[in-house]
C-alpha cells in the first residue's frame, strides 16, 4: 500500500470521471486529425498552415492539450502508485514515486508552454 | 466466479492444481492445512487470461504516448516553422526511422483508444463477462491491426 503522508482532501471519483471525460475529448480530437491528414492529397506547408491555424483548430488544439494534460496525470499518477511501492521499489519508494511525479508534471508542463506556443503563434 | 473464469480461460494451470492441493489437505485436517497448504503462486508459470494482457498493454501504450507527445510536438513545431521546416518533417517521416516510429505511435494510439473504447463499454456493463472480455480483447486486437494498416497504406 501506498503510504500517504500528505491528505488531500481529494476524491478518486472525479479523477475516474475526469479520466473519461478527456478521453472522450481525445478520441474525436484523434479522428479530426487523422482525417485530415488522410483525406488531404498532397500535402504541402499551405495547406498544413491553413488547417492548423484557423480559429476553430486552434481551440481544438488548446482543449485537446489540456485534456492530455489532465489525462497523462492520472494515468501516470495511477502507475506510479500502483508499482513504486514500499514492497516492489524498496523502502526509498515513496521518495522515488514522489521523484517520479515530480518527472512526470515537469514533462507534461514543458508540453502544455510548447503546444500553446505552437498553437498561438500566428 | 474465479473458478468460472479460469475454466474459461483454461490456462491458470498452476492455481487449479493448488486448488485441488487445498480441498485434499482439507481432508487430512486443519493442523496440516496449514503448514502444506499452497503459498508460492509463481507468476510465471501462469498464463494471463488476454483481457489481463490487452489491460496491460492499455497502460504500457498509455506510458509510449505520453513520450510520444514530444515526437508530435518536435515533428509539429518543425512543418510550420518554415517551408524549408515542411519539407525537413516530410524527409523525417519518409526516412525508414521516423517512418517506423510514426506507424509505431498510430499503432499505439489506436490500441489505446480502442481498448480505451472497450473500458468504456464495460463501465457500462456491456461485455464484461469473461467470455466477452475474451473475444473483446480479440477484437481490440483485430481492429488494432486493421486500422493501423489502413491508416498506413493511406499516408505513404
Amino acid at each position: 500500500m501506498v503510504t500517504r503522508v500528505l491528505k488531500f482532501n481529494h476524491s478518486g471519483l472525479s479523477d475516474f470521471m475526469i479520466q473519461r471525460a478527456t478521453a472522450m475529448i481525445l478520441t474525436p480530437y484523434t479522428f479530426l486529425i487523422m482525417g485530415f491528414f488522410l483525406t488531404t492529397s498532397e500535402m504541402d506547408y499551405g495547406k498544413l498552415v491553413e488547417f492548423f491555424f484557423s480559429l476553430p483548430m486552434q481551440v481544438a488544439n488548446s482543449l485537446a492539450m489540456l485534456a492530455i494534460v489532465a489525462h497523462a496525470w492520472i494515468g501516470m499518477w495511477t502507475i506510479g502508485t500502483d508499482y513504486l511501492l514500499e514492497a516492489h521499489a524498496g523502502k526509498h519508494a515513496n521518495f522515488i514515486r514522489s521523484a517520479y511525479q515530480v518527472v512526470c508534471l515537469g514533462a507534461l508542463f514543458i508540453y502544455l508552454v510548447w503546444a500553446f506556443r505552437l498553437v498561438w503563434q500566428f | 466466479m474465479l473458478c468460472r473464469s479460469l475454466e474459461v480461460d483454461g490456462s491458470l494451470r498452476g492455481l487449479r492444481q493448488a486448488h485441488n492441493a487445498s480441498v485434499s489437505i482439507s481432508n487430512i485436517g486443519v493442523k496440516r492445512m496449514k503448514t502444506e497448504r499452497p503459498v508460492n503462486l509463481n507468476l510465471l508459470v501462469f498464463r494471463f487470461p488476454l483481457a489481463a494482457i490487452v489491460s496491460i498493454t492499455h497502460r504500457i501504450t498509455g506510458v509510449i504516448l505520453f513520450a510520444g507527445v514530444a515526437f508530435a510536438l518536435y515533428a509539429f513545431d518543425l512543418a510550420v516553422a518554415s517551408e524549408q521546416g515542411f519539407v525537413a518533417a516530410k524527409a523525417l517521416v519518409a526516412h525508414p526511422l521516423g517512418m517506423f516510429v510514426l506507424l509505431g505511435l498510430i499503432a499505439t494510439l489506436t490500441f489505446h483508444i480502442v481498448a480505451g473504447l472497450k473500458h468504456l463499454l464495460m463501465d457500462f456493463h456491456v461485455g464484461d463477462t469473461v467470455e466477452a472480455a475474451f473475444y473483446g480483447s480479440i477484437a481490440v486486437i483485430v481492429l488494432t491491426i486493421v486500422i493501423t494498416g489502413a491508416v498506413g497504406v493511406t499516408l505513404w
